[in-house]
């Protein structure tokens, strides 16, 4: 030991190491979302090209709000999966806002009829709290006993829409406001659907979030490295509780404008949507293990899933066929993503 | 300026610390010596507030501290840079150092005044580090100098240190160094803690020695031997850390020859052990040295080239190839590649070997046997404490590699290929590590061993193979290698 566990002396220093990598040109492409732009542009253009009435008018209103209906979830669901976790119970909050949405309607207006813009107002606060409960719930349930983010929101899953059904009988609640249908849900702002204006400012509002927040960067840490992120003083507790709580929040407002779209309360609805948006979070760039992912990458999945759903739709492939296609889609463009990735070492 | 006074830790009733007293002064650099599980972590965590202390006072430029928190200990002034680091990967340096204490004007980040302060910190410690990379592509000294950097940004009176130099070459120890003399000089207090006498005698002012959770005293540096220090540290007199090994050179048993990896990372090695020899391989971190143990082994794609076993020729070496022809392989990551952390030291022991005939039968496994079976050599390497049930995780550092190396007892192996096998573990499990490679070498086994401690080299091998950018620039045989002869090659040099 005496003789100098270290050569400190006799070594001069060494040259810096150069940065272990380089970005180049494929490089950026691939960390600006360049697989999912891809994608998209492929699956627009063969689309286009196999069914001309891709292009119509109306068709592509209904492909930009069925884009908005997946956007708005997986956007939750990216908010939950760069902190670290999972959101399974997306589809469930959507199904019971859906129920929650149309009973205090029909029940409000019992005590204040006529008053419809009250009703809905009365009723947007209504699913929001619950949204807020349930996020609240998962957070708990995953940062106060440390379970599995999975199991904890698979099970609230399967809570929810016992609720919902067991409430509903599986039965559609009609009697919604009439001024929701027409002013949310076939309304329009400068000639674009409602629900997308909406789902675009979320989307604005997540990459304001994401970017140039403190908050957004802690999500990102939480999610990265969880000790890390308390060792450096993150309130790790608090970061993962607004990630889940933003992302049920958001799952309820999404069912609360599907009950607009679809003229009733249903349990049913949401059934897929976990997978659909993790499918489109991932396609999107998001990583499983958390830490990584981008808002807007996330939105061009999504599209790129509507409009793959739309050209399946315009073709008249048996709807059973279509979730198969949408299987092998998902495994298919991850396949592609990691091999790139690998290819650039990371 | 720092006082600590009978301060306890208690961890569900085992004693981790006890009744232990400690100080700092201001720009006084205070090593803390001690083997594994002596206390030292322990103490640096309870003054950086990681978990709170059983008993005992606590008291910072006079104003005592009743209970410590990582955000009340950052906000008294006490900052530290552990042995795993606080980064996150997926952030970028620059959001890295201002983790957790963003600076915001109303909702949004003020993202250039922190580039802005973030580029003169650094500039001020003479770290070069790129701003926005990621921490997951910075290399391992990289990642240290930016946490470091990190723990600085609060502008800290207690700076702890926990091993900083275990992962650094010399080069960049260097300019840890001129940085630590620069905190120094601005009345910033240094807990140090590092297993490297030179360091602990070229740096600290006084060193405080722990063992077994006690504190056995503290001396001024200056004022002490290494061979004292040792002593305080082990608890009986270190006549030698290394064991005289006998060599007896006979036939080869492993070479090599124009061996290419094809990441390039080995460049036309050509090599050869022989049976009762300590092979030692020589270089700077990166120099190609892990990487030409890991193509013998089958974990790096050799490119051309080839590996024979005595006389034979092995294709293309796989682990599991390897291991059947008596190749043994240790790796320097015992946690990432050695160990499955969560399982049991037995399981972990018998890992490759389930398939002996002394174990399993078929595809059954003789698990009844599988206990007596390790016992002996977890005894013969002195697992402490002597509990195979428990998990690898458990273990201190040095009794983890223990179990690791319990591996290459479990049957009779011919070639050993150890890779920094001291890293992170004390002295007392160093000269367990020692005293296991002279009784392999003794026993007629071919034993390489990669290292970036110069008295390994110096002490356990007979010859010694010197690597630059990964080519092999030296074969010194015995006699000729001095600390000075093998460090004259170590930057490609001819001597």
């Amino acid at each position: 030991m005496s003789s100098g566990a270290t050569a400190t002396a006799a070594a001069p220093v060494k040259a810096e190491r150069p940065a272990p990598h380089k970005a180049g040109l494929l490089d950026r492409f691939l960390m600006q979302g360049g697989i999912v732009i891809t994608f998209l542009l492929v699956a627009v253009v063969a689309t286009a090209i196999m069914e001309p009435r891709f292009l119509n008018r109306l068709n592509l209103l209904n492909v930009m709000r069925n884009f908005a209906f997946l956007l708005i979830p997986s956007l939750a669901q990216m908010l939950v999966m760069t902190a670290g976790g999972f959101d399974l119970s997306v589809g469930a909050v959507l199904a019971i806002s859906s129920v929650v949405t149309a009973t205090v309607m029909l029940v409000g207006a019992q005590y204040l009829p006529g008053m419809e813009w009250a009703l809905i107002l009365l009723s947007l606060v209504a699913v929001i709290g619950v949204g807020a409960l349930v996020g609240l719930v998962n957070a708990w349930l995953v940062t106060g006993f440390s379970l599995s983010p999975f199991m904890v929101t698979l099970a609230m899953m399967s809570v929810l829409v016992g609720i919902a059904l067991y409430f509903t009988q599986g039965i559609p609640i009609y009697g919604v406001a009439e001024s929701f249908v027409s002013g949310v849900g076939r309304g329009q702002i400068l000639g674009l659907p409602v629900v997308l204006v909406i789902s675009l400012v979320i989307l604005a509002a997540c990459i304001v979030l994401q970017r140039f927040t403190a908050l957004g960067r802690h999500i990102y840490a939480v999610g990265s490295d969880l000790r890390s992120a308390r060792l450096s003083g993150v309130a790790t507790g608090r970061t993962l509780a607004v990630a889940y709580l933003l992302a049920s929040v958001l799952a309820a407002l999404t069912g609360f404008l599907m009950t607009a779209r679809l003229g009733s309360g249903q349990s049913t609805i949401g059934e897929t949507l976990a997978l659909q948006t993790i499918a489109a979070a991932v396609i999107g760039g998001v990583s499983l293990r958390g830490g990584v992912g981008r808002a807007e990458h996330v939105a061009l999945a999504a599209l790129f899933l509507a409009v793959v759903a739309n050209a399946m739709n315009l073709t008249q492939v048996d709807s059973k066929f279509q979730t198969l296609v949408l299987g092998a889609v998902l495994i298919v463009a991850l396949a592609i993503e990691r091999l790139l990735l690998r290819r650039r070492g990371a | 300026m720092l006082q600590v006074t009978g301060i306890t830790k208690k961890f569900r009733g085992v004693v981790a610390l006890d009744n232990v007293d400690f100080s700092l002064e201001r720009g006084e650099v205070h090593a803390l010596l001690g083997e594994n599980g002596a206390g030292k972590s322990t103490l640096i965590n309870l003054i950086a507030g990681t978990f709170p202390w059983t008993e005992g006072a606590c008291s910072i430029d006079g104003q005592s501290i009743s209970a410590l928190t990582p955000q009340a200990a950052r906000e008294f002034g006490i900052a530290a840079v552990f042995q795993e680091f606080s980064l996150v990967p997926d952030l970028t340096v620059l959001e890295n150092l201002f983790l957790g204490r963003e600076r915001s004007g109303g909702l949004f980040l003020k993202r250039r005044e922190m580039r802005q302060s973030a580029i003169e910190l650094l500039d001020d410690l003479g770290f070069q580090v790129p701003l926005d990379e990621k921490v997951a592509f910075l290399s391992r000294a990289q990642k240290q100098m930016v946490e470091i950097a990190k723990a600085l940004r609060t502008k800290p009176k207690v700076l702890i240190l926990d091993e900083p130099t275990a992962s650094l070459t010399d080069g960049e120890a260097e300019k840890l160094f001129q940085a630590m003399a620069l905190l120094k000089a601005r009345d910033v207090g240094i807990i140090y803690v590092s297993h490297r006498m030179a360091e602990i005698r070229n740096l600290s002012d006084r060193v405080t020695v722990l063992r077994g959770g006690r504190k056995i005293g503290t001396v001024v540096t200056a004022e002490v031997s290494d061979e004292g220090l040792i002593e305080m540290m082990v608890g009986r007199p270190v006549e030698q850390l290394f064991p005289k090994i006998e060599y007896k050179p006979g036939p080869v048993r492993l070479e090599g020859a124009n061996l290419t990896s094809e990441s390039g990372s080995v460049l036309d090695a050509s090599f050869v052990a022989r049976a009762g020899e300590v092979v030692g391989l020589a270089g700077l971190v990166g120099c190609g040295r892990s990487e030409l143990c890991r193509a013998i082994f089958g974990l790096e794609p050799i490119a051309s080239g080839t590996v024979k076993l005595g006389d034979r020729l092995v294709d293309h070496p796989t682990p599991a190839g390897m291991l059947a022809d008596n190749v043994c392989y240790f790796p320097a990551d015992r946690g990432a590649e050695g160990l499955a952390l969560l399982r049991s030291a037995r399981e972990n022991a018998t890992m490759g070997s389930l398939g002996l005939p002394a174990l399993s039968a078929g595809p059954v496994l003789k698990f009844w046997r599988e206990h007596d079976i390790i016992r002996d050599p977890l005894e013969r390497l002195g697992l402490r404490p002597m509990a195979p049930e428990r998990k690898v995780s458990a273990f201190s550092g040095g009794n983890q590699q223990k179990v690791m190396l319990a591996r290459g007892l479990m049957k009779p192996f011919e070639v050993y290929i150890f890779d920094e096998p001291t890293v992170g573990i004390d002295v007392g499990a160093k000269a367990d590590v020692y005293n296991l490679i002279k009784s392999l070498v003794e026993g007629g086994a071919c034993v390489i061993v990669s290292t970036s401690e110069l008295p390994e080299l110096i002490n356990l091998a007979s010859r010694i193979y010197v690597m630059h950018e990964g080519r092999i620039v030296a074969d010194l045989g015995e006699g000729e290698h001095s600390e000075a002869q093998i460090l004259s090659h170590y930057f490609g040099g001819q001597a």
